[in-house]
């Protein structure tokens, strides 16, 4: 069968795909086909997302006023502990990695599954029963430590769940390391002839240095949190000073996690956006060789900034010396990433669809999430700005603003293959646009108030802050809207969307020569690879008065059977 | 409530940091500016559809252009820390006569002892242009004194000291709160840092209710807890004799030498088998259940007190002399 042909059959007829390969509950729970379990988690991540967003929209509604407005403290703490627990660790870590990377990744490399397809399917059990878990603790008793789970606090002084929702988060680590393991045994094993390591896509890049990340930094989470649960449930005194303890122990434990999760978080968003940028832009990723060592040594030094989250926890004056000239070090890597995105867009073609919006809006915001990370990297800076709303802001930029930015332009760009439709481009673009306003109206005041002296955790506040409060709850609202219109339209499309195309952007990379939605087996014949990858030049000239014509690729053309 | 209360710079380290937050920001917006206009320059000229010349670049000019960014984006992230770290270390150097103020922090509250003795919730008076040291300890979880204005903060831990150094130059009322999450009632644990002139400073030390200075206190306890018994020069108990220790090097029985400060005093009280000085017996028991840290500060500051001034035993000078007309400045001869 030629591509052309495929390219019909996706039109005229329902070809049968891994959607058509069993309807039924049982044939979802028990499939070991990567593109389903990706589809599992993609639910069920949400889901998650949903709650931890309702959370944390009472909890901008309860600041509105200096005073309070429905909670009492107790409640109010639960609530932004609750969100941070489950953005955490149930959206934003598995987010990328668990629903694109898992349905991407042997795609792209031209395979027919994960090196592991049952563990594939394990650790999303393992996602899903330690997550929901840790929920249930969260909303029937509650926990009131934050997502930090600081000691002593959480294990001689707060009250709640802690032990339970401790437990959960430590069963959805092993789910991140068994992804990893999965994804690294398939980058090794399992690519199609030709796709050497420098034929990678950039997407895969990310999956491949995100999951050593994940592999080598979650076991330390699960000590720290065993350790916790040691403490609680069965007196060990590991962290309580009174009996010879340490509490900033766990600080140092939970940050030489968390540190290298901020990585986890936005690695995978920097091999989105490495795929949308040059497919809209027409052009070459720019710096392609230069982007896999960002990204290889942003992997490597994330490991070593754990420390600047400790300025002021009395960590000696020469150590804090030390994080802050690394953690200055490790922001070059991300600004030559910057730099080359924004250099794809010279002299390309660009068209602005929905996923280069939200692609464009991650640019911008990372950028100055990145600069801000500057300022908190100076110890100075730091000693005022550390605990206050500017720390909040800032890290929503990256992880907001840009991991879920990136994770909206890849749900865009990538929902066509993955269900077989196209969605109302309008309404895509005018929700990217309504995330970006919204995005900044949100944490743009938070940065003010932050350098004002707003301590972050804080239920009552000084009424000097009212305005700046008041101005992020209603960028708040603007944001729910911009996350809750993709869900209409997305399911809007699911129904009435137009057949897509095998290829509808004109893409490269090797899943775009596939039908939408794939075969089961991803590829009839497993494809050959001679071309380099982002081979956009060779598109421009190419007529483009039809956008359902199949792609005609110089070369690699074997993708189908 | 204005924003003074938390915005003002109220020392020169405090403006410092402004400068350097004010250089920063300027650079960033520099750099975003830099970015975005890029980004919206791109998009217009090289949109679909428009006339601007396209085509490959030479393969050399790509492999320059990385080079040359990469190298000034490190210059200027290397120039930015040395520049934050010179800050950060002049900031270190914390003159050594500065006045001592006890701050112990609890659920959800700030206990304060002024050097004179006088007792404090939820304020410290401090003199102006005088330099201040905090000796901070808490008696549950790790909370954070935040003093916005001096743009200064420092964690609060348990079984521990940590220190918070400024010396105001501004007078006024200004805000002090917690910045680490500490548990329900963690937002109200607020309250006001008062910077007077040094006379009002000394008037209002005056006023306080009558209270012996905090090494006198201290003395009390030592009697009250029985340490005499042992350490007392006349005991017949082998003990280490504590006058002029404070701030000495002491040689270990395990053959380390440590300095005597305060941290070492704390723990050789709590956790007495710790740190053997080399010739003694580890005999003594531990006080961590006979005395709380209110008292430990006390009597902490007793010992240094013993070495302080000459005639050994009695402390510099009692609260009601200091209180006459020249800022307070015990801590220091």
């Amino acid at each position: 069968m030629t591509d052309a042909a495929i390219a019909d059959a996706a039109v005229d007829t329902q070809p049968a795909s891994y959607l058509t390969a069993g309807h039924t509950l049982l044939s979802w729970l028990t499939t070991t086909d990567h593109k389903r379990i990706a589809i599992l988690y993609a639910v069920s991540i949400t889901l998650f997302f949903f709650i931890g967003g309702i959370a944390i929209g009472l909890v901008r509604l309860e600041l509105m006023t200096p005073h309070g407005l429905f909670l009492t403290s107790d409640a109010y703490n639960r609530l932004f502990s609750l969100h941070g627990i489950i953005m955490v660790w149930f959206f934003l870590v598995p987010s990328i990695p668990a629903t694109m990377g898992n349905f991407l990744l042997p795609l792209m490399i031209g395979t027919h599954d994960v090196a592991f397809p049952r563990l594939n399917l394990f650790s999303w059990y393992l996602y899903v029963f330690g997550a929901a878990f840790t929920v249930y603790a969260l909303i029937s008793g509650g926990v009131d430590t934050g997502w930090t789970f600081y000691t002593p606090l959480s294990t001689s002084y707060a009250t709640g769940y802690v032990v339970a929702a401790a437990t959960g988060v430590f069963v959805v680590g092993f789910s991140s390391i068994a992804t990893g393991v999965n994804f690294i045994a398939t980058a090794h094993m399992l690519r199609a002839p030709g796709m050497t390591w420098f034929r990678l896509p950039l997407f895969v890049w990310a999956m491949y240095t995100v999951s050593m990340v994940m592999v080598l930094a979650t076991p330390v989470l699960a000590m720290s949190l065993l350790l916790v649960i040691a403490e609680r449930a069965f007196g060990l005194p590991i962290f309580d000073a009174a009996r010879g303890g340490d509490p900033v122990l766990f600080q140092h434990l939970f940050w030489f996690y968390s540190h290298p999760a901020v990585y986890i978080m936005i690695l995978p968003a920097m091999g989105v956006v490495s795929e949308v940028i040059p497919c809209f832009a027409r052009r070459t990723i720019f710096g392609y060789a230069f982007m896999v060592y960002a990204l290889i040594t942003i992997a490597v030094v994330g490991f070593m900034v754990w420390g600047h989250h400790m300025f002021v926890a009395g960590q000696s004056p020469l150590a804090n010396l030390v994080f802050s000239f690394l953690s200055f070090i490790v922001a070059v890597p991300s600004a030559i990433k910057v730099f080359n995105w924004t250099a794809t867009l010279h002299r390309g073609e660009i068209t602005f669809e929905a996923p280069m919006l939200y692609a464009l809006g991650f640019v911008g915001l990372f950028t100055i999430g990145g600069l801000t990370g500057l300022f908190l990297a100076s110890v100075p800076i730091d000693i005022h700005a550390t605990d206050t709303y500017f720390v909040i802001a800032h890290f929503h930029f990256v992880m907001v603003g840009g991991t879920v930015s990136a994770y909206m332009a890849g749900l865009h760009f990538w929902w066509p293959k993955v269900t077989g439709r196209m969605y109302s481009e309008a309404w895509a673009r005018f929700a990217a646009i309504t995330t970006f306003l919204g995005f900044n109206a949100t944490f743009l005041p938070q940065f003010v108030m932050g350098w004002n002296g707003m301590p972050r955790r804080y239920h009552y506040y000084p009424d000097v802050f009212q305005a700046w409060h008041v101005m992020s709850s209603v960028g708040a609202l603007i944001l729910a809207v911009a996350y809750v219109l993709p869900l209409i339209y997305f399911g809007w499309s699911l129904i009435y969307g137009r057949r897509a195309p095998a290829n509808p952007w004109n893409a490269t990379g090797l899943e775009w020569q596939t039908s939408s939605p794939p075969p089961k087996e991803n590829f009839h014949r497993i494809p050959r690879v001679d071309v380099e990858p982002y081979a956009y030049d060779a598109f421009v000239h190419l007529p483009t008065t039809d956008d359902r014509a199949p792609p005609s690729l110089p070369s690699p053309a074997s993708g189908g059977g | 409530m204005t924003i003074d209360r938390f915005m003002t710079a109220a020392s020169d380290y405090a403006t410092q940091v402004d400068g350097t937050f004010w250089v920063l920001v300027t650079i960033s917006s520099l750099i975003t500016l830099l970015v975005a206009a890029l980004i919206a320059g791109f998009s217009l000229r090289y949109r679909r559809g428009s006339t601007a010349r396209r085509g490959p670049l030479p393969e050399r000019f790509g492999r320059d252009v990385e080079i040359g960014w990469t190298v000034a984006t490190l210059f200027l992230f290397l120039f930015i820390f040395w520049w934050a770290a010179s800050n950060q270390l002049s900031a270190l150097d914390v003159p050594g006569h500065a006045m001592e103020i006890h701050v112990v922090a609890k659920q959800w509250m700030w206990r304060v002892q002024q050097p004179g003795g006088a007792r404090e919730i939820n304020e410290i008076h401090v003199p102006e242009n005088v330099p201040i040291r905090l000796v901070m300890t808490s008696e549950d979880v790790i909370h954070d004194l935040f003093l916005p204005t001096m743009r200064l903060k420092q964690d609060v831990l348990p079984g521990r000291y940590t220190y918070l150094s400024f010396t105001p130059t501004k007078t006024g009322v200004f805000h002090l709160t917690c910045a680490e999450y500490c548990g329900t009632d963690h937002s109200v644990m607020a309250g006001r840092l008062v910077v007077m002139t040094a006379p009002d400073y000394a008037r209002w030390t005056n006023a306080q209710p009558e209270a012996d200075d905090l090494a006198h206190q201290g003395e009390a306890v030592f009697s009250a807890l029985g340490c005499s018994g042992c350490h007392a020069p006349t005991s017949s108990i082998h003990a280490p004799d504590l006058h002029g220790l404070y701030g000495r090097a002491v040689p270990l029985a395990d053959g380390r030498m440590v300095t005597a400060d305060e941290a070492y005093l704390r723990d050789s009280i709590l956790l007495p088998a710790k740190d053997i000085v080399a010739g003694y017996a580890p005999i003594m028991p531990s006080f961590r259940s006979a005395i709380t840290e209110d008292d430990l500060v006390k009597l902490i500051a007793y010992l240094k007190s013993l070495s302080s001034s000459p005639d050994a035993g009695v402390s510099p000078a009692s609260g009601k002399e200091r209180a006459g007309g020249t800022p307070a400045l015990p801590g220091g001869p």
